[in-house]
């Protein structure tokens, strides 16, 4: 990818421009905040990056990204995230720039992180439905040959096939886990916003490819 | 949304200023954090009790930190986990050499944050303990959840763990008693009416005019059935029923009452319940060593009550009517 800077302000774009919508499926079976506490966390991240000037390393700019949600997202998705980003930044450091496989390493880092903070499956009703998928479907396009930006594509596909899956199941993690029953109608907004944010990468590494 | 609010962003940050600018024989705050601690912290030779989680349930926790109580509290974003930075300063700024016990309520975000603060305390070589406080029975615990919330409950925990610790236990003795209280306290809520987060602008949920929530969080979060609003004496009955469904309390036990308002309950109400449940108990000759109707554990303006029971030992008692100087709880 060209420039991880201008990646990350695509993805910050995606969260906060999908504030709302975040929000409101999160109060459907949530607390109503996702929405409100990503869009601080992508803000703050914003501003950390335009005052770090970490130049193209990176793993360095993802670690500065992982503290930062961390340090202001609170909540479930603010130690996930957070944890999500730390673990990319390990699988990408030293990187100026990110060919298939270590994208496909970085994912997998990021997914392995979520789990082991979550302690969460996938099939729970959680970001890994969306996030699981996608890494599936990842590494088939890469083992088809396929390019960085096409492996994309099919993860975000099977990302969003994973955030219409949600509908169907029963939260058993996570505050929605307290409706029971009452959550199987109702998409994850964890889910929801992983699927933002790979659809947020697919578009920039298109445009960039 | 109509609220005395100045900007929806800065709410949290100008309701620290205002407590510490209210109560400065008993709290000050740790600069450049969302925290508070005792007037004299870190108090030497004491084990610290650290409580917190999002903001919009005062005088939850801010409104417990003083002598009997916490050492420290921190206040999240309005319904949001404190993150591990802010939880790990409070730690810091309270540790007095006998240790720290973290005082959690179930929540994922909130376990999740104060384990990763915990780690951070503990790699300083800081004595850190913890308890996850788990007393609402309107939700099923079950390994098919995340296991019951914390709620109103809670109180009770900081105000006997505070105790513990104000007699010189080590921090060992702090958490076994507070996992005593745990394990002995229950509570449900419903509510009336929904309240409105501020940075959301819009009520999390809403109940037609006749209708209400049994079960409901303390976050707006659904509870377990809606109905038609029933009387005070029937809804107290149903919610007492089902934490004595839950707890075991024979003829002659002694428990603590707590008839803790959501935020927007007239006291009126509140104390119209705790004539019910005094009743109840009464009638099973369950003995009330001590009652607390008041606004404990609040939900914004939600309108709503939750009731808690806390079966008492003779430890537990002595503890809970010890002393107690905080600017939300005096007790003498």
């Amino acid at each position: 990818m060209a420039n991880i800077n201008a990646a990350i302000e695509v993805l910050a774009q995606a969260i906060i421009a999908n504030k709302e919508l975040l929000t409101d499926l999160d109060s459907a079976i949530g607390d109503s905040d996702h929405g409100i506490n990503m869009a601080r966390g992508f803000e703050a991240v914003r501003a950390k990056l335009a005052a770090a000037n970490s130049g193209d390393d990176i793993g360095a700019v993802l670690k500065l990204i992982g503290m930062t949600l961390i340090s202001t997202v609170g909540g479930a998705s603010g130690p996930l995230y957070g944890t999500a980003f730390l673990r990319a930044a390990v699988a990408a450091q030293g990187k100026t720039a990110i060919d298939t496989d270590t994208a496909a390493k970085m994912l997998e880092a990021a997914i392995g992180g979520i789990k082991d903070r979550g302690k969460a499956v996938r099939g729970e009703k959680t970001m890994l439905d969306a996030l699981e998928p996608a890494y599936a479907a990842f590494v088939q396009g890469m083992a088809e040959g396929q390019a960085l930006p096409a492996c994309l594509s099919l993860a975000t596909a099977a990302a969003a096939e994973g955030v219409e899956y949600t509908k169907t199941i029963i939260a058993t993690k996570g505050r929605a886990s307290y409706l029971g029953e009452r959550s199987i109608g109702h998409q994850d907004p964890g889910a929801t916003s992983s699927y933002i944010l790979l659809a947020a990468v697919t578009d920039y590494a298109k445009a960039n490819a | 949304m109509k609220k005395v609010i100045n900007n929806a962003e800065q709410v949290v940050e100008e309701m620290l200023q205002g407590v510490v600018l209210a109560h400065p024989q008993y709290v000050k705050r740790v600069e450049g954090f969302d925290v508070i601690v005792r007037a004299n912290s870190p108090v030497q030779g004491k084990v610290a009790l650290v409580s917190g989680g999002g903001s919009g349930h005062e005088p939850s926790h801010g409104g417990y930190v003083g002598r009997g109580m916490l050492d420290g509290a921190i206040a999240g974003a309005v319904f949001t986990s404190p993150t591990p930075d802010q939880v790990y300063e409070a730690v810091k700024a309270v540790d007095g050499g006998k240790g720290v016990l973290l005082v959690i309520k179930n929540y994922t975000g909130d376990v999740m944050n104060f384990e990763m603060a915990a780690e951070m305390a503990e790699a300083d070589g800081i004595k850190v303990a913890k308890v996850v406080v788990n007393d609402d029975v309107a939700v099923e615990n079950s390994t098919w959840t995340t296991g019951r919330r914390g709620i109103a409950g809670t109180v009770f925990v900081h105000k006997i763990a505070g105790a513990k610790a104000e007699k010189g236990a080590d921090l060992a003795e702090v958490q076994k008693v507070a996992g005593k209280v745990i394990a002995n306290v229950r509570s449900m809520g419903m509510a009336l009416s929904p309240c409105t987060v501020p940075a959301a602008g819009k009520p999390s949920f809403t109940l037609a005019d006749n209708e209400v929530e049994i079960g409901m969080g303390i976050h707006g979060e659904p509870g377990t059935h809606r109905e038609t609003i029933r009387t005070a004496d029937e809804t107290a009955e149903h919610l007492l029923n089902k934490i004595l469904a839950d707890i075991a309390v024979a003829a002659g036990e002694e428990v603590a009452v707590m008839v803790n308002g959501l935020g927007g309950t007239p006291l009126m109400e509140l104390y119209v319940v705790n004539r019910k449940v005094a009743a109840i108990l009464g009638a099973k000759n369950i003995k009330i060593a001590k009652t607390y109707v008041g606004n404990y554990m609040t939900s914004l303006e939600m309108a709503g009550f939750s009731i808690t029971v806390l079966k008492l030992d003779s430890e537990l008692k002595e503890l809970l009517l010890a002393p107690a100087d905080t600017p939300a709880l005096v007790q003498f």
